[in-house]
């Protein structure tokens, strides 16, 4: 028996800022101390707040110690783990008060939370498939293969009203019966972890940190469709999560909780490990199923649907890794306690992976319905630097954005699908006044362009127009003709495309021009980028009053375009300046304006 | 996206040339696993010549033009030789909000190359990756296993000048 316990982060994020070496630092650390058979470090999978990282929680006081860095470590073991003082410094600030330390679930951004597909990331050591049983790990199996019928646990998932969390949202428990009615000699499970949805990261922290609820869902969707293979398809750039998984099945194989005979049931489930090798078409189930089967990842023609003929032209379920982690808990729990979460026709939870112009960037797992307000302003603690917020954008390359005034919409499948938008898988990327929503929408058409397999020609064509009349707009050269040109060809990229990709890659482009016709116009009609991003239509200028002629700008200047006597206003050249925004950088008076 | 494809001799060595050799006589002839085949090639060589690639055909008796088909499809696969250092910018959303073109056009003045390149003395390689994930960190650049979150193009010089040996 251990007297304290030291969480420290594992995710990719705290990995990412060290957090392998403060585990080993403060492992040294301990042991010089000789406490090493009375505190045990445990490296964990994502706490959520990113944005702090790396996070170290110390138990049995649930302390919890944020941005800590290697220097810190012998100070924390000195002073808490030896001496019993928490090292009020490295609190959390949202923590401390000042009479008291509060509990982390009384904090802003964890106390709207309610996690059920994250329970267990950031609380176990994903390593250990001990600590997974403890947390009541692979009882839903059992249950399943020992009191229940396939259909009885079909009939469960049906009831609880999970949806598809990769963005589709169909109804899991409908998918897993189409697969359950076909009759072959062989039937697949596959868990798509292929999150190629830039600024998401929902999939890859459940893999690592809770990797063995995957597993155990898997193996559950097996036995209710009759399955006995399964493959998890994840990208190769999540290493940490890749590793982990593996570790997590080479252990489950071990306890008899994956191969033949599971529970004495006669009931046989392999799982393996497909890497991806990056291709966002591949998030695709046809074309997911296309790549396992070592082709080049382009999607086929539904029907037949993948429940009918589907990896290795054998019927086939598809789910992604968040749905998966709602499956062992459903089963434990019930259908009931599901549904009793969320909106009418979307129960449960939704993980988010809050990022770009927010404070608490991380993870973050609400029930359906919450507002995105909440999300933002509670959870989130808003926008950094006092700017306001423009616009939020959900579903990456295949969604679209919700603007200020939508803010107090309750997010759920059917609200976002309404306003013209969609849930996606639960990237959520915050823009402030200085994000151009032409430009957001560029960028993601650059991104479909890239990825398009180029199969059918409405996307592969399609796309690439669609960037051109982007570029267009952005460089000032376009008329309000093209806007309209622009939105014919969105609708006609959506109906005639063969795939997902094609069908929702100009989502971005509708979204924007739905909430932003404005500022489209201005770069049309007054040639300006109202954010100052649009480098075509900007001009720097200075400002002669505030002007103090330090002559700091003269120099920086790549190109020499900005000249002046020393202690007098200086002036730009615009038909030199190269708009590279170094003089705005280094002027210590503010006296550079960009228009 | 466009691979840019070496016109660097291809070099390998008896050893490599062995563990390639292992890793299609253990995959063979199970085509599905084409995909790992050629992961773990580019793992032994650091990218796809046209004779690894020629050798893996070869080996796993499928047509060079699959081969070829599959190694242009995924972002992964590259056709030319990274540099000692390989240095990303993370070009994901989260990032790209946050600044991450000026980061690779800093990168890119300073080195004297473009997205997709390498420094002619093979020190420096530069790529515009899809996201890594790291998003509370954005924005992100990598140089081969080293993390730098929440940069600015000021602190590229400092970066570069880590990884002068």
């Amino acid at each position: 028996m251990y007297r304290s316990h030291v969480l420290v982060c594992g995710g990719t994020g705290c990995t990412s800022s060290n957090s392998q070496k403060i585990i080993e630092t403060m492992e040294a650390e301990i042991k010089a101390k000789g406490l090493e058979n009375e505190v045990q470090v445990i490296r964990t999978g994502c706490f959520g707040l990113c944005a702090l990282g790396p996070i170290m929680i110390v138990y049995p006081e649930g302390c919890f110690y944020s941005e800590v860095k290697v220097e810190d470590v012998p100070e924390i073991v000195e002073e808490h783990l030896l001496k019993g003082r928490m090292v009020k410094r490295l609190l959390y600030t949202e923590t401390v008060t000042p009479t008291e330390i509060k509990g982390l679930n009384d904090t802003n951004f964890y106390k709207t939370q309610h996690r059920v597909a994250l329970k267990n990331c950031g609380v176990i050591n994903p390593e250990d498939i001990n600590e997974y049983i403890a947390y009541d790990g692979y009882q839903a199996l059992a249950k399943c293969l020992t009191e229940l019928t396939p259909e009885q646990v079909i009939q469960i998932v049906k009831d609880s009203g999970l949806r598809g969390r990769g963005g589709g949202g169909f109804p899991t428990g409908l998918k897993w019966s189409f697969t359950a009615a076909n009759k072959a000699d062989q039937k697949y499970v596959v868990c798509n972890a292929d999150e190629g949805d830039p600024g998401a990261f929902m999939d890859r922290s459940v893999l690592e940190g809770d990797p063995h609820c995957i597993i155990e869902a898997m193996a559950i969707c097996g036995y209710a469709t009759g399955a006995t293979e399964g493959y998890v398809y994840v990208r190769a750039e999540y290493p940490i999560a890749v590793a982990r998984l593996q570790i997590a099945i080479n252990q489950a194989k071990e306890l008899g909780l994956l191969g033949k005979n599971i529970f004495g049931s006669g009931f046989d489930f392999d799982l393996h490990i497909k890497l991806g090798a990056g291709a966002f078409v591949c998030g695709e189930e046809t074309a997911l199923m296309t790549s396992i089967e070592g082709n080049r990842g382009e999607p086929r023609p539904r029907p037949p649907y993948p429940a009918v003929k589907g990896l290795f032209g054998k019927p086939t379920t598809e789910n992604n890794v968040e749905t998966f982690a709602n499956i062992p808990p459903i089963i434990r729990k019930g259908a009931d306690w599901f549904a009793s979460m969320g909106t009418e026709k979307s129960k449960g939870t939704k993980v988010f992976a809050l990022g770009g112009k927010i404070k608490n960037t991380g993870l973050v797992e609400v029930p359906m319905g919450t507002t995105l307000r909440d999300v933002i302003y509670e959870i989130g603690g808003g926008i950094p630097g006092g700017k306001a917020f423009k616009a939020a954008q959900t579903g990456g390359p295949s969604g679209g954005c919700i603007p200020a005034s939508l803010m107090d919409t309750p997010i759920d499948y059917d609200n976002l699908t309404a306003i013209g938008c969609m849930m996606g898988s639960g990237g959520l990327i915050v823009m402030d006044e200085d994000n151009c929503m032409v430009d957001i929408a560029k960028f993601f058409l650059d991104f479909t362009v890239d990825e398009s397999c180029g199969k059918c020609t409405p996307c592969r064509v399609g796309t690439k127009r669609l960037l051109e009349m982007l570029d267009k707009i952005t460089e000032g050269k376009a008329t309000l003709e093209d806007l309209d040109k622009l939105e014919e060809l969105c609708h006609y990229i959506k109906d005639n495309s063969l795939c997902g990709l094609g069908q929702t890659a100009p989502n971005p482009v509708l979204a924007t021009l739905k909430f932003f016709r404005d500022e489209y116009v201005a770069h049309v009609v007054d040639k300006k980028c109202p954010a100052g991003v649009c480098k075509s239509l900007l001009s720097f200028s200075i400002e002669a009053d505030k002007c103090k002629g330090c002559t700091l700008c003269a120099k920086k200047c790549p190109v020499g375009a900005i000249s002046g006597k020393v202690k007098e206003a200086h002036t730009i050249d615009t038909t030199k300046c190269i708009k590279c925004g170094v003089c705005m950088d280094s002027c210590r008076f503010n006296a550079i304006i960009k228009k | 996206m466009l691979k840019k494809i070496s016109t660097i001799p291809f070099k390998d060595t008896a050893e490599q040339a062995a563990k390639l050799d292992a890793v299609i006589a253990e995959c063979t002839p199970d085509v599905s696993k084409l995909m790992h085949v050629m992961q773990e090639a580019q793992g032994i060589y650091g990218y796809l010549p046209f004779e690894v690639q020629q050798k893996i055909a070869d080996g796993m008796k499928v047509p060079l033009e699959k081969v070829y088909g599959v190694a242009t499809f995924y972002a992964q696969f590259a056709l030319s030789p990274k540099g000692k250092y390989a240095i990303s910018v993370c070009l994901g959303t989260a990032c790209y909000v946050k600044g991450a073109q000026e980061l690779l056009d800093e990168l890119s003045a300073q080195l004297g190359i473009g997205a997709e390149e390498c420094t002619a003395d093979g020190k420096f390689s530069l790529t515009a990756c899809r996201c890594i994930g790291a998003c509370g960190l954005a924005p992100v650049i990598t140089v081969n296993d080293d993390v730098y979150g929440k940069i600015t193009a000021a602190d590229i010089a400092g970066i570069l000048a880590k990884y002068q040996d």
